[in-house]
Parts: C-alpha cells; structure tokens; sequence
C-alpha cells in the first residue's frame, strides 16, 4: 500500500471523532465514584456508629488520604493518556498523598502509647480490608480503563497503574465508612495494601488493554 | 487539523501529506541510529499516520500539535524497534549501502499488499482496496459496490481499525 493511498484513506474517514479523551475519562471518574457507592451500600453498608464518629479526626483521616490519593491518581491516570504528557505528568505527585499519610502516621505515634501500636496497627479486621477494597475497586477499575481505551499512553502499564491506584483508592474511601479500625497505622498498612493490589492488577491489565 | 477535525476531508487531507515526508525522516533516522534496516521506515510512517487518525481525540486542540505527533511518532518508531529487535539483526554492511542510496520514497510491496487483503474481510476490503489501490472516493465505491455512503464510511472506518490493530499483533 502507498502511503499516499492509506492517506486519501484516512481522510475520506469523517467519521466524527468522539468525545475528547479528557471529557470521557472524566464521565468514567464520576461513573466509577457512582458504581463504589452502590457496592459500598449494596454489599457492606455503613458502619453504625457512623454519624457519632464524624467527629474523630482519625476517622475522617481516612477519607482525607484516601480521597486526595484516589484524585491525584486519577489526574496522573488521565494525563498519561495523553501521548505527550507522561515525562510532564510528573509521578512524583504522589509523593504528596504519601508525605500527608507520613503525617498521620507520626502524629499517631506521638499521641498513641507504646503498647497501642501494634494492637492498632493490626486492628481487628485487616482480612476483611484486603477483600472488600479491592472487591468495591473493581467495577470502578473496569469502567475507567475502558475509558482509557480511548487514550493513547506512551507507557500503558503506568498509566494502568495510576489508574489502579486510583480506583484502589476510591474503593479504600468508600470501605472506610465501614471499616472498624480508624488508625492511621492501619491505614498505613492495611488499606495501602489493598490499594497496591489494585495498582498491580491495574498494571497488569494496562498492559494488555491499553496498547495502541 | 483544527479544521480537519472539524470534517474538512481537503485540509485533513493536505495535513497529512505534509506530516508524510517528515514523519519518515525522523522514522529513517530513528531506525538507522539503533542499526535497524531504514526500509522499515515506510511501515512506521504508515502505522504513525494511522494512529494519528484513530487517536485525534487525545489531541487537545487548545495545545500545539507538534509535540503531540511527535509523541505518537516516537511510540511507534519504539513499537517498530521492539518487533524488529526481536528478529534477525541486520548485518553492518547491509545497511551502509542504504546509507548511500538514495531514499526510495514509497513503495508498494508484496508484503504489504498481502497483508491488506490478509486483515480484512468482505465489505471492508471491498472499500479500503477500493479507496486506497483505486483511488476511488466514497461516492464512487458506495456506487459500484451498491453500498450507501454511510454505509462505505462506516466500512472504511472499522477496516482502518483492523488494519491498526494488525500492525499491533504483529508483535506478539
């Protein structure tokens, strides 16, 4: 084939373009928010005591990392899709969901006793943390990376890794309404470790659904 | 692009036959630099052009459009590399006699002929090999195939994606 020829080929082509990748993957954010709500409610519901604990810091702790990490997640998912953005997406956005996690977990142990600590870290429900936050991810994982189907990423498996923290981390919010354990030491441990199986499971998948 | 993402076949047309001949020196060079046959630069320049037009909604029209091309450019120049790095290498002195030749422009090769006819079935290869070997314009094929014009464009369009996605499997 000519290139002359695949060009008059690309041209008679007008069929319309879609929405621009920006509006679509935002459209798939707000979705994915919707979808971890009903799965949050539909499977687990929250937990009773909580309208009297909205007034524990280390409660809404919980939803202050978790939300800042799934939204700065999800910005760097979206720039990523954008072929020129990766080197200027600058990963190292993250650091700052993580210094403010860092935060929590030392104002935590200035305050905790010494014998608190491991109690608290381990908490009474860690099995049921590393289920449900992936469990309530998925679906939310799923609708973003079909989103970013329509990207074009100069490295699919960050950007299906970003997007897998990013859903994680939208998962973790939505479990922490449930969740007994309120610690930042628990956060730190438990629920970083049911965002990062998401991440994995993003990367995997970026990998092979997101290629162009 | 701005007008031709707005539907404007003649300027969309127009602004990829002027991105043709730099896409292909920078595929040339890329290719050359890592000790890969340049002839592959043709292929390049064909699969950049074709995810141009698949990927035109990840271009933000507010932005400028070179570092956009050359991204994609580049992802593909690196695609290319990967497959071929796979294969047999190409002895020094094979590609010192293209350093001298002279750039053939574009060619139409067997390989490339079979591997249209391979990827596409009926309808769809009725109209890309109408409209790319033919020259024929969506009128003109909906015509002589008795095909409506949506009906060719929609034809065209999903057998331009195949044709994309072949390229990809060829690496696997």
């Amino acid at each position: 084939m000519r290139t002359q020829d695949l060009i008059s080929a690309l041209a008679a082509d007008t069929t319309p373009r879609g929405p621009p990748l920006r509006k679509s993957v935002l459209w798939a954010g707000l979705g994915a928010i919707v979808l971890a709500a009903m799965v949050m409610q539909g499977v687990l519901g929250t937990r009773g005591s909580f309208i009297a604990s909205l007034a524990d810091p280390r409660f809404l702790f919980k939803f202050l990392i978790t939300g800042v990490l799934a939204s700065v997640a999800f910005r760097l998912a979206l720039r990523s899709a954008e072929p020129q953005s990766w080197a200027s997406a600058a990963p190292g956005l993250l650091l700052g969901p993580l210094l403010l996690l860092a935060t929590g977990v030392v104002l935590e142990l200035s305050f905790l006793p010494r014998a608190l600590w491991m109690p608290r870290l381990v908490g009474q429900n860690w099995q049921q943390c590393l289920i449900y936050v992936p469990l309530i991810s998925l679906a939310p994982l799923a609708l973003v990376l079909t989103a970013l189907r329509g990207g074009a990423s100069a490295s699919p498996t960050c950007t299906g890794l970003v997007a897998g923290i990013a859903s994680g981390a939208l998962g973790a919010f939505f479990y922490a309404a449930h969740c007994p354990d309120d610690s930042p030491l628990f956060v730190a441990v438990w629920y970083m470790l049911g965002i990062g199986i998401m991440a994995c499971v993003g990367a995997l998948l970026g990998r092979r659904l997101l290629r162009w | 692009m701005r007008a031709a993402l707005g539907g404007d076949e003649r300027s969309y047309r127009a602004l990829l036959t002027a991105l043709a001949p730099a896409l292909r020196g920078m595929a040339r060079r890329d290719l050359l630099r890592v000790g890969l046959d340049p002839s592959d630069a043709e292929d390049v320049v064909q699969e950049t052009l074709l995810a141009l037009h698949l990927k035109r909604q990840t271009w933000d029209p507010a932005s400028p459009l070179g570092p956009w091309v050359r991204a994609i450019a580049r992802h593909k120049v690196v695609d290319v590399m990967r497959r071929r790095g796979r294969k047999a290498e190409v002895p020094l002195a094979d590609w010192e006699d293209v350093l001298t030749q002279e750039a053939p422009e574009e060619q139409l090769t067997e390989r490339e002929a079979q591997r249209l006819t391979d990827a596409l079935h009926g309808r769809e290869r009725d109209v890309v090999e109408a409209i790319c070997l033919s020259g024929e314009s969506v009128k003109q094929a909906g015509n002589r195939l008795a095909m409506s014009e949506g009906a060719v464009r929609v034809a065209l369009h999903r057998g331009l994606k195949r044709l994309a996605a072949l390229y990809r499997s060829k690496g696997e």
